[in-house]
């Protein structure tokens, strides 16, 4: 569907390599966390991608370096054609107006010492986006309404609002400028599950109403599958598929991506308990001394159970690129095989 | 000394009678628990769902002995017909890991980290067998680490909980926690800290656990899946009690409380390709000091009507052992476990945290002081349709401003 258009937002073997310094008096730099290590992603008018992955797979870091919060230390992020790798904290101020973000916890991403006019407010004075006072007034009112609070309540301060309002507040802000990507990273886990689909709901109507572009970032696949039109899977740094929503979730072809999906356990007794699950073994390695050849095959049950020996060689030694598995769907498996594990 | 002689075969492993806890706080006195019970029959899994600030975890604390000191807690919780409450700390240490023993939610801090894990695994074992001999709790200990799933257990007794990753680490908590083949293992959100594959393999871990030991299994957590794999009969806690307590299927297909439909409606779903919209549920958990007569759950519930403000709905009976707290019980069950039939999704969210009555969204709505043609309904629309003056048209076309108040 998406296909034809140009993206809006275009990452290419974007790097974010956190240095480890050794100890004693001159810190000297003996290795790094490869957080983001070669990560490629397209982000369409119009469309939520949703990024998912286990923690310290770097999918918050990649939210990070796509924004310039954290520069990224190699590739490229293009917006709309320009590049946004390498650019200072002057040169990136006006581009902060079409790309905003969205915290995961929205206990630490509201200043507690403002009341929530001001948070709301804070952006629009930054960029100079309003004339006086009166209409400050009225676009915040506009902006609190709109992501469902009421607007008598913005003399408020942030610990005057539970989690979920606090969320709308973040949301708030970030659409003060009128942005035309948002990146959303974890934005309901931090919340109650029924809290968490009023938040939810609403940034399905934002998108729709604004014409927003999402990259949602979330561990939790039931809500990436309810809310995203394509989704990128995320393993030590790397995108290892990615796939329209329901391909992805229908026939993935990645071994990660099939543990991931079996290992998610069903709100439905009868269904919940007559499936058969994929148990991977292990635990996520190391960023700062990722296995050689594919990343994943610590813990592939393909690897250990179904291939040769001769067939592992090629696992143990080159990394697997991503390669076509259908109309928009690309995994990066030597041996990949779609199966149905819902 | 006199209460494992006490203990009662016949009678039911865990019964939990009228619990009620208080914490006293500069805001007054927090009622956590507000009269639980439940009763746990051996060899079954009982799951307790609820949000966060439900009460669950305090339950189950209140349960093993382990509130601090300034908690008000009153009721009775019997351990095979054995009252539990009031006892000391001496008495409840030869319950506890014994007869009830407890798994923690967060791996990494509920394990002490100066101690090799073989040490800790030891020290439980004779705690409560002093003539087991130091040989014997090693092998023991290596043991429990290998049915855990742990390889090379018998050197990893060695190893300090540092070592080990948060999985490796929980699986060494419920190595404890079956140590002295406990009758009643309470766990309290096990695999929350956890990633999804992880937890995976946790859950199964506790399955061995389980068919091991043979011991029954409070488990506590918030994640309706996780319960819904493992559980038998399922309790829904909102604001300190018991709404609903039911078989698993009875509480998934057939719920009779709004609250546990709204919970499942709430629900994104993972094998479910049509984009159903959620109905979440408007408002938030009432603040557990002062509680206003009534359904503490009637501000949030679209069924409510003036007679639930009047008292407190009791548990009563919907047939098969399942039973529910709510008046409009026969609406609840013409939804058939359908939260669409029942709530709405509404995206609204300015009745939250306010003092402000139920019928504030209508009324905002008229005194809105904005444009005109603000659509202050457009927020609770689905579809909404264009060409309303608002900030949303002047967003969707940015070079176009048609209100003048946005550029």
């Amino acid at each position: 569907m998406t296909a034809t258009r140009e993206p809006i937002l275009t990452v290419r073997g974007l790097e974010k390599h956190f240095p480890i310094k050794g100890g004693g008096l001159i810190k000297r730099t003996v290795g790094a966390v490869r957080a983001v290590d070669g990560l490629d992603l397209d982000l369409y008018p119009g469309e939520v991608l949703g990024l998912v992955g286990e923690s310290g797979c770097g999918k918050s870091t990649t939210g990070r370096a796509i924004l310039n919060l954290q520069p990224a230390t190699g590739g490229s992020v293009k917006f709309e054609g320009r590049e946004l790798v390498g650019l200072d904290r002057k040169a990136m101020r006006p581009l902060r107006r079409d790309i905003q973000i969205v915290f995961q916890d929205p206990y630490a991403s509201l200043n507690p010492r403002l009341p929530v006019f001001d948070i709301v407010a804070e952006p629009l004075i930054i960029h100079g986006l309003t004339k006086d006072e009166a209409e400050l007034r009225e676009r915040v009112r506009t902006l609190v309404e709109t992501v469902g609070l009421n607007p008598e309540h913005t003399n408020r301060y942030p610990a005057e609002f539970s989690g979920g309002q606090r969320q709308r507040i973040g949301i708030a802000r970030a659409l003060a400028l009128e942005p035309k990507v948002l990146v959303l990273d974890e934005p309901v886990s931090a919340l109650d599950v029924s809290i968490q689909a009023g938040v939810i709901n609403l940034l399905e109507d934002l998108k729709e109403r604004l014409g927003l572009s999402y990259l949602f970032i979330a561990h939790d696949l039931s809500v990436v599958r309810h809310i995203s039109d394509r989704v990128a899977v995320m393993y030590l740094g790397k995108i290892i598929e990615v796939a329209p929503r329901d391909e992805l979730f229908d026939r993935p072809t990645h071994p990660y991506t099939q543990a991931l999906l079996s290992a998610i356990p069903l709100p439905d007794p009868r269904r919940e308990r007559s499936r058969q699950r994929i148990i991977i073994t292990g635990d996520v390695p190391s960023p700062a001394n990722p296995p050689s050849g594919c990343r994943f095959r610590t813990r592939c049950q393909k690897f250990a159970n179904e291939l040769t020996d001769t067939q592992r060689e090629k696992c143990l030694t080159v990394e697997p690129p991503l390669e076509s598995r259908g109309p928009a769907h690309q995994s990066a498996c030597h041996y990949a095989a779609a199966t149905q594990v819902l | 000394m006199s209460i494992v002689k006490d203990l009662d075969p016949a009678a039911p492993l865990l019964t939990v009678e009228d619990l009620n806890v208080r914490f006293p706080t500069e805001d007054g006195l927090v009622h956590a628990v507000r009269g639980v019970d439940y009763t746990l029959r051996s060899g079954e899994v009982l799951g307790i769902v609820g949000e966060s600030g439900s009460g669950k975890s305090v339950t189950s604390l209140a349960v093993m002995g382990l509130l601090p000191a300034s908690a008000r807690v009153s009721g009775s919780v019997k351990y095979r017909g054995q009252e539990l409450l009031g006892q000391g700390d001496r008495a409840m240490s030869r319950i506890r890991g014994k007869g009830v023993s407890m798994i923690f939610q967060d791996p990494m801090t509920s394990l002490d980290p100066v101690y090799r894990v073989g040490y800790q695994i030891e020290e439980t074992l004779r705690v409560h067998d002093s003539k087991l001999s130091s040989k014997a709790a090693q092998a023991r200990a290596a043991d429990l680490l290998t049915m855990v799933g742990i390889p090379n257990a018998a050197e990893r007794v060695r190893s300090y909980p540092h070592e080990f990753s948060g999985g490796m680490r929980q699986r060494v908590v419920i190595a404890i926690a079956m140590a002295n083949q406990p009758d009643v293992i309470i766990a309290d959100e096990p695999t929350t800290a956890l990633d999804v594959t992880v937890q995976a393999q946790i859950l199964e871990v506790l399955q061995t656990a389980l068919s091991e030991t043979g011991a029954a299994m409070v488990l506590i957590t918030h994640d309706l899946g996780v319960v819904a794999g493992i559980a038998d009969r399922v309790l829904v806690m909102y604001a300190g009690r018991p709404v609903e307590i039911g078989g698993v299927e009875d509480i998934y297909y057939e719920p009779r409380m709004p609250y546990t439909l709204g919970l499942l409606g709430s629900l994104p779903r993972l094998d479910s390709s049509t984009k159903q919209r959620l109905t979440p549920i408007k408002g938030s958990p009432p603040s557990v000091v002062n509680m206003p007569p009534g359904c503490p759950f009637a501000p949030r519930c679209p069924l409510h009507v003036a007679e639930c403000d009047v008292t407190e709905p009791e548990l009563v009976d919907v047939g098969g052992g399942h039973t529910a707290a709510c008046i409009r019980i026969d609406e609840v069950r013409k939804a058939h476990g359908e939260a669409a039939a029942v709530f709405d999704e509404t995206a609204d969210d300015r009745l939250l945290g306010s003092e402000q009555p139920a019928d504030l969204s209508a009324a905002a709505g008229t005194e809105d002081v904005g444009a005109p043609g603000d659509p202050v309904g457009e927020r609770t629309d689905p579809a909404p349709q264009a060409g309303t003056g608002s900030l949303l048209d002047a967003t969707t076309t940015p070079s176009t401003s048609t209100d003048g108040d946005r550029r």
